[in-house]
């Protein structure tokens, strides 16, 4: 047995992840997405890291 | 005359197959633009690029600590601190001037911190791979980062359930090494860490690769890229643990429990689709990224290692524990050391020194556990 379908397994997860939580989370908007870059946008930045303390 | 036409044909199939990953990849990207905005497409394919990079260029972690430990080759560990010290150039000046739009990898160092990232070293070891390496090397077909990887996140997941209490334990305050003298703070620690690193490296072996060059290079320019795109630092143990956390709510666990997962920007991860997840997007991008790239190489033809039951066994805790422990640490090799370095928190440094410690242990434990074939 080889890698391919192991590494074929692993990408048919990846997509099945991304299908079962577009049909299980809040709708996608791009109409009120951030612009595309954080540095210059006047926003404050608000993803989630690692890095980052349990309160917010 | 037959063969090169032969040629030609292989030629004309390698080419066809290229472009249609190629093309997939960009039909995939454009689509989370077109879906969800232009900044998670755009943070998909510094992902892909993140993927292409360590898998193409063998850029890792976990190999370059297991060369220098057992054969004190530095060549690899070199190429992460030029990586890191490149980040840390831009990172300092851009952080210093955009406090609102752009935050570092800071975390505070403590008990369960330098703890966790001790455990995280010797596990990485176990699995042939880190944080990045987990992901790249499911990507590219390795059976063991594939095995390991689902426990990674569930270890994630579990980490941060409990990460208040792990906290509770002492944790002191979060220090930042900023502006400039910060900076030449940091990029004086890189090159000492580097001294050490050369003198204890026999004289032959005081080299790095061109190709290695290239890698700390690009690898820095697509971290550069991800500050600039997301306004955080590269990050891989986030997006896992919320897989997993996705994952356990569709299931009906209930969360409430948790400090961590009812913080408000937790709980709005939790509601919104990872396709606007920073750290999700990346992670994906590093695994596609990986598949590309040993398709393009043609690197999936590899046979499977042939591993005891003991060897699996260990695989799976040894990811369980990647994944809580990274938790526990603040990040791992990329959040923690690689972003937290470069982006000036003194805990990166902490994760450094105790995660190589164990990472000394691990490469020990790994033979006894069958993992060496």
């Amino acid at each position: 047995m080889t890698r391919t379908p192991v590494a074929l397994a692993v990408m048919g997860l990846v997509v099945a992840l991304v299908a079962a939580d577009l049909a299980g989370s809040a709708p996608l908007n791009p109409y009120q997405a951030p612009p595309m870059l954080a540095l210059g946008s006047g926003l404050a930045a608000t993803g989630a890291h690692c890095a980052a303390p349990v309160v917010d | 005359m037959a063969e090169t036409s032969m040629a030609a044909t292989g030629g004309g199939s390698d080419m066809a197959r290229r472009g249609l990953l190629v093309g997939g990849v960009l039909i995939a990207a454009l689509a989370v633009a077109a879906l969800a905005g232009a900044r998670y497409g755009a943070l998909l394919l510094v992902g892909l690029g993140f993927g292409i990079a360590l898998e193409g260029l063998r850029f890792g972690f976990a190999g370059p600590w297991r060369a220098m430990i057992l054969r004190r080759d530095p060549a690899g560990l070199l190429a992460q601190l030029v990586s890191i010290g490149l980040v840390a150039l831009a990172a300092f000046p851009l952080l210093a001037s955009n406090g609102e739009e752009l935050f570092g990898a800071h975390a505070p160092i403590g008990v369960a911190m330098v703890g966790g990232a001790f455990v995280f070293g010797a596990a990485m070891q176990l699995v042939m791979g880190c944080g990045s390496g987990t992901l790249v090397n499911a990507g590219s077909g390795n059976v063991v980062g594939a095995v390991a990887l689902p426990f990674f996140a569930l270890g994630s997941f579990a980490g941060a359930y409990n990460l208040d209490w792990w906290i509770s334990l002492g944790t002191a305050p979060v220090v930042v090494l900023d502006g400039t003298d910060g900076l030449i703070a940091t990029l004086a620690g890189l090159a000492a860490v580097a001294a050490v690193v050369l003198w204890l490296a026999p004289k032959e072996a005081r080299r790095i690769p061109r190709r290695l060059w290239v890698a700390a290079a690009v690898i820095a320019a697509l971290a550069i890229l991800n500050l600039v795109i997301a306004g955080q630092p590269w990050g891989i143990v986030y997006g896992l643990g919320l897989w997993a956390a996705k994952g356990a709510q569709a299931v009906g666990a209930d969360l409430s429990g948790s400090a961590f997962w009812t913080a408000p920007t937790n709980a709005e991860r939790l509601q919104q689709s990872i396709l606007t997840d920073v750290t999700s997007l990346t992670n994906i991008g590093l695994i596609g990224g990986a598949f590309l790239a040993s398709v393009w190489r043609r690197g999936l033809g590899k046979g499977l290692p042939k591993l005891s039951a003991l060897a699996w066994a260990s695989t799976i805790v040894a990811g369980f524990l990647l994944g809580y422990s990274s938790r526990l640490a603040f990040g791992c090799n990329v959040g923690a050391f690689f972003s937290g370095v470069s982006t000036g928190s003194l805990h990166g440094w902490a994760w450094f020194a105790a995660a190589f410690f164990g990472a000394y242990w691990g490469v020990k434990l790994r033979p006894k556990l069958g993992l060496e074939v």
